[in-house]
């Protein structure tokens, strides 16, 4: 169980499979053309060379249909890869219903893994076979990016956002994770392993490593020492919004403009609250830049969420 | 072609060359030729140094662990190549030498527009090196040629300002430059000399031109916001100070996608003008080629968000620039088929210009073509940021753009000196170049696909045998280019003369002296033809 195995690099995700269809079609299509110019020129160039006593009168110098053919038939071949590498790139971040959330924390020079269940992982990331998977990316400082070659998948974690990828195991096994954005000193050595496994070991894995609070309870605790719940709480005293049940609730802003609850949403709130302030409400909110970590934020983000029923 | 009744060239008493032979006349001269030379000499050095960096590089890869030299040493060294290949090599390379001792000539032309400002132009270029060599000496910097922030402004602790002060000071070299040719092409053809009848490399450094003067500034004004930030701690970039990294990357990106085309377009004219000599052809399509080179300019400004796609701007962005990305690659290969079908009843002889020209053709057809497999969506987002990427661009600037360099250099070199190069070594090193660089930077596709991040100092075992492949190619390639170095020397004192034209060409550049005389042409040359008039059935003609 290998990562990569000599020159061929496994194809282990369902994005794998389709990258590498699209790859093999790139392949071909350009191999041959490359191969057809290349015999040409060397016909040319042996047929034509000096010595050799060939007839050389009326050579063109244009042809207006062969130039609008070697336009138009590259333009069609160009577009047709356009399309097809869109769709698939498309599906890395379209549907996400039904996939198991990873949260992701870059930080000089470590990943950060951790399941909705509370279990964190450092440069170690298990997966279930065959579940779909969300990861979203967060960075404690500069920009690193997510790489596993034999997922086919990489993302980069930005500061002051998050991004997010989606994508099914297919193949058991371990497989290499790269820092794949420059991110300094020993950029060449952050990274480690995807370890993919049957979904009974997974879950036997999940509950392993002795009790500890969800990602949820911690965000409950980070909740309440912030001091968060003094405001934002149906009883608090001062005028601020109730968060029990936030998660993906159309929230309507001062300025007129409907937000969609997400992860992105929260954390701009608790860094940046003047920016998106909620309809009716004073815009007293500190902003807790600083105070906070990239992974706190996260659990608190994941206690939002308990709060809100179950949807669909 | 008679032996005997041809007399024996000789190299002429009086030239620019015999202008003066002090150091000041030198420093001082306003001569576009000289001030070419100069510029030949300076970015000469600097190759030399980025290969060096390049060469310790090679040096570390042969082995998974890093054991030459240490992590912060290695992540100085790439960016030291990158910095110095791009901005004070690459960009400079043919618009500064070929393109200053040329433009004029090829246009009937006694000087550029502006001769003062483009002995400016050289010093300001000088400085910028002085800068950069400041850095490297103080210590180096780390970030990478593309300084992305927040690394560059907040977490980088070396000469990063030095560096990009360096960067900041060569850009306005380039716009004189280009300012420079803009102008005299515009006002200084000869009579008869229609914009159709310009020879294709004057057409390329034209657009070159335009992409120096519109794009280098956004290049400066991003570089001074980064400075800021990493100085005064004003919140441009960095998101804990209210920024946003991803808008450095769109600014970035907005003038170095199109510094691609300020690379390789001069070397697209370049090779118009070797494979049309040494066909003794017409250029096929000599006004899709024109449109091809305005329609690259063009296109190159719109498709820079293609080195973004996994970088978090939004999937909608993703697709736009995707599309115009294919939409560039079209007059790309417009002119490979049109360089392609020139050779089509030619009669084709294999100087070593000629074998730099081919190679361009042929190395330049890969590297565009796996632009096509980057350009492509979900194949970039395995591929990006790995060595693929880094073959791509080689393929493109060293096996492209440094190719049609040193063919132009052997094309015009007895025109600038006078003497003949022994066209036996030439070949030979040409040779050499090409077989060296398939075998640097071909195993490096192979590295990318199977997953080998760019910029790692270390890398998993698995991939030693490529990455030896690729060393043992980078070995090859610097011999090649340190022979062109002595036999070149050595044409300069020993070389046969060369007489006017010894290529036989066609082109106003011949119709002249070898070396030209100070004011070009002894008479203001008239233009009653289309450039290319060669006779296939008659090359000696």
């Amino acid at each position: 169980m290998n990562a990569t195995k000599g020159w061929i690099l496994p194809a282990a995700s369902d994005v794998a499979h389709r990258v590498d269809h699209l790859l093999f079609a790139l392949f071909v299509v350009t191999g041959v053309t490359a191969i057809a110019i290349a015999i040409v020129i060397f016909v040319f160039c042996l047929r034509y060379r000096r010595s050799a006593q060939v007839d050389r009168s009326n050579a063109p110098a244009n042809k207006r249909w062969l130039e609008y053919t070697w336009t138009l038939t590259p333009l069609a071949i160009f577009l047709a890869f356009f399309a097809w590498g869109a769709v698939v790139y498309a599906g890395f971040y379209g549907n996400a219903a039904g996939a198991m959330p990873v949260f992701v924390v870059g930080k000089q020079w470590m990943w950060r893994l951790e399941h909705a269940n509370g279990r964190r992982e450092i440069d170690q990331l298990h997966l279930p076979l065959g579940q779909k998977v969300r990861l979203v990316f967060a960075t404690e400082d500069v920009i690193h990016s997510f790489y596993v070659p034999a997922f086919r998948i990489k993302q980069d974690a930005v500061p002051g956002r998050y991004t997010e990828l989606t994508f099914t195991p297919t193949r058991l096994g371990t497989y290499d994770l790269h820092c794949s954005e420059y991110c300094g000193t020993d950029h060449a050595r952050m990274g480690g392993q995807v370890v993919v496994m049957r979904p009974e070991d997974f879950a036997r894995w999940l509950a392993g490593g002795g009790t500890r609070p969800t990602m949820a309870a911690r965000g409950f605790e980070t909740f309440r020492r912030l001091g968060c719940s003094g405001c934002h709480d149906s009883r608090g005293s001062v005028h601020a919004p109730d968060l029990n049940g936030i998660w993906h609730r159309v929230v309507h802003l001062q300025d007129g403009r409907t937000i969609v609850a997400d992860e992105a949403y929260i954390r701009d709130s608790i860094l940046l609250p003047k920016r998106d302030v909620v309809a009716g409400y004073e815009p007293i909110m500190p902003s807790f830049a600083g105070q906070v970590s990239e992974a706190e934020i996260l659990d608190i983000i994941a206690y939002l969420k308990s709060t809100t029923p179950e949807p669909r | 072609m008679s032996a005997i009744a041809a007399p024996l060239p000789t190299v002429p008493r009086e030239s620019f060359l015999t202008q003066g032979y002090t150091i000041g006349s030198w420093l001082g001269t306003r001569d576009h030729k000289r001030i070419a030379i100069l510029y030949a000499i300076s970015i000469t050095l600097f190759f030399f140094l980025g290969g060096t960096a390049a060469a310790i590089i090679r040096l570390e890869l042969m082995t998974p662990q890093g054991d030459v030299v240490s992590a912060d040493t290695y992540n100085k060294l790439f960016t030291l190549h990158g910095v110095v290949m791009v901005w004070f090599f690459l960009i400079p390379s043919i618009p500064a030498t070929l393109g200053n001792f040329l433009v004029p000539l090829m246009i009937g032309a006694k000087e550029v527009a502006f001769p003062k400002l483009n002995l400016l132009s050289w010093y300001i270029y000088v400085l910028g090196g002085i800068f950069t060599v400041a850095m490297l000496i103080a210590g180096g910097v780390d970030t990478g040629w593309t300084f992305y922030t927040p690394f560059s402004t907040m977490f980088s602790n070396t000469h990063v300002v030095l560096a990009a002060m360096g960067v900041f000071i060569v850009g306005f070299s380039s716009i004189l430059t280009g300012l420079n040719f803009i102008v005299t092409i515009h006002r200084m053809r000869a009579p008869g000399m229609t914009w159709f009848r310009l020879p294709l490399f004057v057409w390329a450094l034209y657009a070159t031109s335009l992409i120096l003067v519109l794009a280098t500034p956004v290049l400066a004004m991003t570089l001074t916001l980064m400075v800021i930030e990493r100085v005064l701690h004003v919140g441009i970039f960095d998101p804990a100070l209210g920024g946003d990294p991803l808008l450095f990357q769109h600014l970035f990106w907005f003038y170095s996608h199109p510094a691609v085309y300020i690379m390789v377009l001069p070397a697209m004219g370049v090779v118009s003008e070797l494979i049309t000599c040494f066909a003794r052809k017409r250029i096929f399509g000599y006004r899709f080629m024109c449109y091809a080179i305005l329609g690259i300019a063009a296109f190159g400004f719109l498709v820079w968000g293609h080195h973004m796609f996994v970088s978090g701007q939004s999937v909608y962005a993703g697709m736009v620039f995707s599309m115009l990305s294919m939409l560039v690659a079209v007059p790309s290969a417009i002119k490979v088929f049109n360089w392609t079908a020139t050779l089509y009843k030619g009669s084709i002889v294999f100087t070593a210009p000629m074998l730099y020209a081919l190679g361009f053709v042929g190395l330049f057809t890969i590297g565009g073509m796996t632009g096509i497999y980057l350009a492509t969506l979900a194949v970039d987002v395995h591929l990006t940021d790995t060595y693929f990427v880094i073959a791509h661009f080689h393929y493109i600037m060293v096996g492209g753009s440094v190719m049609a360099y040193l063919g132009g250099i052997h094309y015009w070199w007895p025109k600038v000196t006078g003497r003949r190069y022994s066209e036996a070594w030439g070949r030979v090193a040409a040779l050499i170049i090409f077989f060296g660089f398939n075998l640097t930077f071909f195993p490096q596709y192979l590295l990318g696909y199977l997953g080998m991040p760019r910029r790692y100092h270390e890398y998993p075992p698995d991939l030693q045998v490529l990455n030896v492949l690729s060393s043992a190619g980078a070995s090859i390639l610097a011999v090649g280019y340190v022979l062109p170095l002595l036999y070149l020397g050595w044409s300069l004192f020993k070389g046969a003369p060369a007489g006017p034209n010894p290529w036989n060409a066609r082109g106003l550049e011949w119709a002249t002296d070898s070396p030209p005389p100070q004011e070009n042409f002894r008479e203001v040359p008239t233009v009653t033809q289309e450039p290319y008039a060669y006779d296939p059935e008659h090359p000696e003609r």
